[in-house]
């Protein structure tokens, strides 16, 4: 008789202490940044009127994006009724909203006129998807919140199946919105496509399960709890089946442009010629990205080790950190297509590829963002009862016996 | 058919009359329609007018920025040294033809589109398009999102990315917000031309014609049925309301 | 060193916070904002485009309605337009104050009522001088915009009369 996973607060203590405030002065810091660029003005960072959205885009579409993809590993346990992943599904619940909140905080620390959010949240044009993102970001939160109490209290666990399955289809919603975000978008040749909404769901599928190992296998260790190779080993399984995933939809992308005659200035500029937007691709995004990190977890000698596998999620953000660059920022670097055969120049910068570099104040924005998200983690975990006491082989492991043959 | 003494003139006399009342009824509206571009003040646009600008490349020459120098004064668009960053609202291109060496130059601004995608993409609806057909933006309620800067086809938008304390009144513009070629409205409201076309006109280059594309008698109308016009990025079906002559 | 810090301490120390605050107030200050007077009035009886008492409580509602049917309908009607208020409420004078300061007619009320007023952060807030420049707006309308009172010039021996007006109005 397997005994029953028990949740429990972790610990305080100056560990804990010691590693929210650590956390805490990233997130001063992004606020001191925020208050910087909104006070002087924009010209204060390297976005201009060329490249509009910049870093602190990149970082927020990206936790935008993984925190969808965090409601996976819960998904799997509720929806799809895999018993091993039931104990994560608090923790995965978590991360997705802390994930999503520092996202928006920061799109929302960079807009023009934060101080108008109220318009934002109270005046709509229900055309543009940008407001629909706002009703599927905010429901999201209310989402999982419910599906959070249904998993956590005892009474309402006869609902977890229903809301796992709502939060479910909401959260494939809600990427797609993100997605769409730029696949609406004819004016610019990188985007203008209807793959950009699957491509983003997959890509929150990688980033989003690459951070929850990370985040588990850093829970686990700092707070002396087990945590048992054989959850470990299907997490880092399914990652493996992830990042292929994202890298057979950023093919077919790219040949499917690269076919299409109209399009070969976008593709030559980020496959060839695009300088740093060619280095970020082939590279951080596609080597070190998703080819490393997929041998790294396959292969039997790294495959099982712990470092290794924290190894290879860090690689999988990074690579995806690049990609979400290369999709923002290349994007709008790559000029807009409004004379075809012509050579176009002009004192408003058209016709030349748009140079942009990330400025400080962007940069720090940015990490307070993901400071945020892991702060709440941090908080969420001590106050409530998201962590299992223990994930050790013989209670998760469905065939877990004593005598198994050691390797 | 009788004979021509007496004939009864009653019918022509009333035929004359009613001839001369109907003329008299017509000719005013014939002239006053010119003046009635001027609609009073208290009366809102109706999508009866549909406000268009026809440029000839023809008669633009390479090195002249008058329109782009009108536009500016008439708004304040004062920059500040970073041209990264300073607004332009309209701005001469240079055009040089990769197979044939054929270099043309023209001024590019709001198309003033009839789908506009800007319009579209704005989360709040401050983007939008007026019933006369004007795109603008309602900076009132402009997050700064620059979502709509993203959506442009012809990257007509600016962001104002520092604080501004010079504006002029009639050009209320403002830092975090976006903006754009407004057809000068505060002009063509009060039955004027944009100050684009006033500059152009007035240095008798004569490259912009502005008007009402509703009114077939309008100088814009008429050219636009004589000679041979196309809109920039025409395969995005847009329908814009600036219209380009030689490209 | 214990008996400061007991609860009945500390509130004899608020206490005496708040009985301090108004020794700060000097001989001659005026409790109630000190509103500059504008260039023109409507006419002899009236002063702005709409009764004063009317126009202090309500000026925001007419201002909003107003923007929101300029930009969005074209109606350019002078009477609540904001470029008419500023016209007639600020000098053009190159050292006039500016809404940053107190002494600019909007903030003069509106820093003593702590609301703060977002408009100039696109908007002119001051007229231009009268260099001709079209958009400066004449003093007298044309006829298709006329609202039903004609602003009127002021005379030199109204500025301690407006003062004490607005001040007893409450």
């Amino acid at each position: 008789m397997k005994q029953q996973i028990q949740f429990t607060e972790i610990d305080g203590g100056p560990r804990f202490y010691s590693l929210l405030g650590f956390i805490g002065l990233f997130v001063l810091a992004g606020l001191a940044a925020a208050f910087y660029m909104e006070h002087n003005g924009h010209y204060v960072t390297g976005m201009t009127n060329q490249i509009v959205w910049g870093t602190p885009h990149v970082f927020a579409v990206f936790l935008i994006v993984a925190a969808s993809g965090a409601l996976n590993v819960a998904s799997i346990s509720s929806v799809f009724g895999k018993v091993p992943y039931k104990p994560l599904a608090r923790l995965s619940g978590l991360l997705a909203i802390a994930l999503l909140v520092g996202g928006l905080m920061v799109l929302v620390l960079d807009l023009g006129r934060p101080d108008r959010l109220i318009v934002a949240m109270t005046k709509y044009n229900f055309k543009s998807i940008f407001a629909w993102n706002i009703f599927l970001y905010t429901g999201f939160m209310v989402i999982v919140g419910v599906y959070l109490w249904m998993m956590m209290e005892r009474r309402m666990n006869r609902f977890t199946r229903m809301s796992g399955l709502f939060a479910f289809i909401w959260r494939l919603i809600l990427t797609t919105g993100t997605g769409s975000i730029f696949g609406f978008l004819v004016a610019r040749q990188a985007y203008d496509s209807a793959l950009m909404a699957p491509m983003f769901v997959i890509m929150s599928f990688s980033f989003g399960l690459a951070i929850f190992i990370l985040v588990l296998m850093a829970a686990y260790k700092w707070s002396d709890r087990p945590l048992g190779d054989a959850i470990l080993y299907r997490l880092k399984n399914l990652l493996g089946v992830f990042i292929a995933s994202v890298l057979y939809f950023v093919m077919v992308y790219h040949l499917t442009n690269l076919y299409i005659t109209e399009n070969h200035g976008i593709e030559r500029f980020i496959l060839l010629d695009g300088g740093i937007y060619t280095q970020l691709f082939w590279i951080v995004q596609v080597l070190i990205g998703s080819l490393l990190p997929l041998a790294l977890l396959y292969l039997p000698s790294t495959g099982k080790s712990r470092g290794w596998i924290g190894i290879s999620c860090a690689l999988v953000i990074l690579g995806g950190l690049a990609q979400m660059y290369i999709i923002i920022i290349g994007g709008q670097a790559y000029p807009l297509e409004m004379f075809p055969g012509k050579e176009v120049s002009s004192s408003f910068f058209d016709g030349i590829v748009n140079s942009y570099s990330p400025s400080l104040p962007e940069v720090v924005l940015g990490i307070g963002g993901v400071a945020i998200a892991l702060a709440a983690v941090v908080v969420g975990i001590r106050v409530l009862r998201f962590l299992p006491v223990s994930l050790a082989d013989e209670l998760v492991d469905p065939h877990y016996s004593t005598d198994k043959a050691i390797a | 058919m009788t004979d021509n003494a007496q004939t009864d003139t009653s019918r022509r006399r009333f035929l004359g009359g009613a001839a001369t009342a109907a003329a008299g009824l017509i000719a005013p509206g014939v002239l006053l329609h010119e003046v009635a571009q001027a609609r009073p003040a208290d009366q809102p646009v109706t999508s009866a007018v549909r406000w268009g600008m026809l440029v000839d490349t023809s008669k633009c020459a390479n090195g002249c920025t008058d329109c782009v120098d009108a536009c500016a004064e008439e708004h304040g668009l004062t920059g500040h040294g970073r041209p990264e960053t300073d607004a332009q609202w309209i701005r001469k291109v240079n055009l040089r033809d990769k197979q044939t060496g054929y270099t043309q130059t023209l001024p590019l601004l709001c198309q003033h589109c009839e789908h506009p995608p800007c319009v579209d993409v704005c989360p709040t609806g401050a983007s939008f398009k007026r019933a006369d057909g004007i795109v603008l933006v309602d900076k009132h309620i402009c997050i700064g999102c620059r979502y709509c800067m993203m959506a442009c086809p012809y990257k007509a938008r600016s962001f104002i990315h520092e604080t501004l304390d010079d504006q002029l009144p009639d050009a209320p513009r403002g830092k975090g917000t976006v903006e754009s070629c407004t057809f000068c409205v505060h002009r063509v409201d009060e039955g004027e031309q944009p100050a684009c076309v006033e500059a152009c006109t007035g240095e008798n280059h004569n490259a912009l014609v502005f008007g009402d594309m509703n009114d077939p008698a309008s100088e814009i109308s008429r050219q636009l049925k004589q000679y041979n016009s196309r809109q920039i990025r025409a395969d995005l079906e847009l329908n814009t309301g600036v219209r380009y002559r030689g490209i | 060193m214990s008996n400061l810090m007991t609860r009945s301490g500390l509130l004899a120390l608020l206490a005496l916070a708040i009985l301090w605050v108004p020794t700060l107030v000097r001989a001659g200050d005026s409790l109630l904002p000190v509103v500059p007077e504008a260039q023109r009035r409507v006419s002899e009886a009236q002063g702005c485009v709409e009764p004063t008492a009317d126009m202090r409580r309500n000026h925001m509602k007419y201002l909003l309605h107003q923007r929101d049917e300029t930009v969005h309908e074209g109606i350019r009607t002078k009477q609540f337009s904001l470029e008419e208020c500023i016209d007639c409420h600020v000098s053009s004078a190159p050292d006039a104050p500016r809404v940053s300061s107190e002494q600019h007619f909007c903030n003069s009320c509106h820093t003593y009522a702590a609301v703060n007023i977002d408009c100039f952060e696109c908007h002119a807030d001051r007229p231009l001088p009268d260099s001709g420049k079209r958009s400066m707006a004449p003093i007298t309308t044309p006829d298709h915009l006329q609202t039903d009172v004609h602003p009127v010039a002021l005379s030199s021996g109204n500025d301690q009369q407006l003062a004490t007006e607005s001040n007893n109005h409450d």
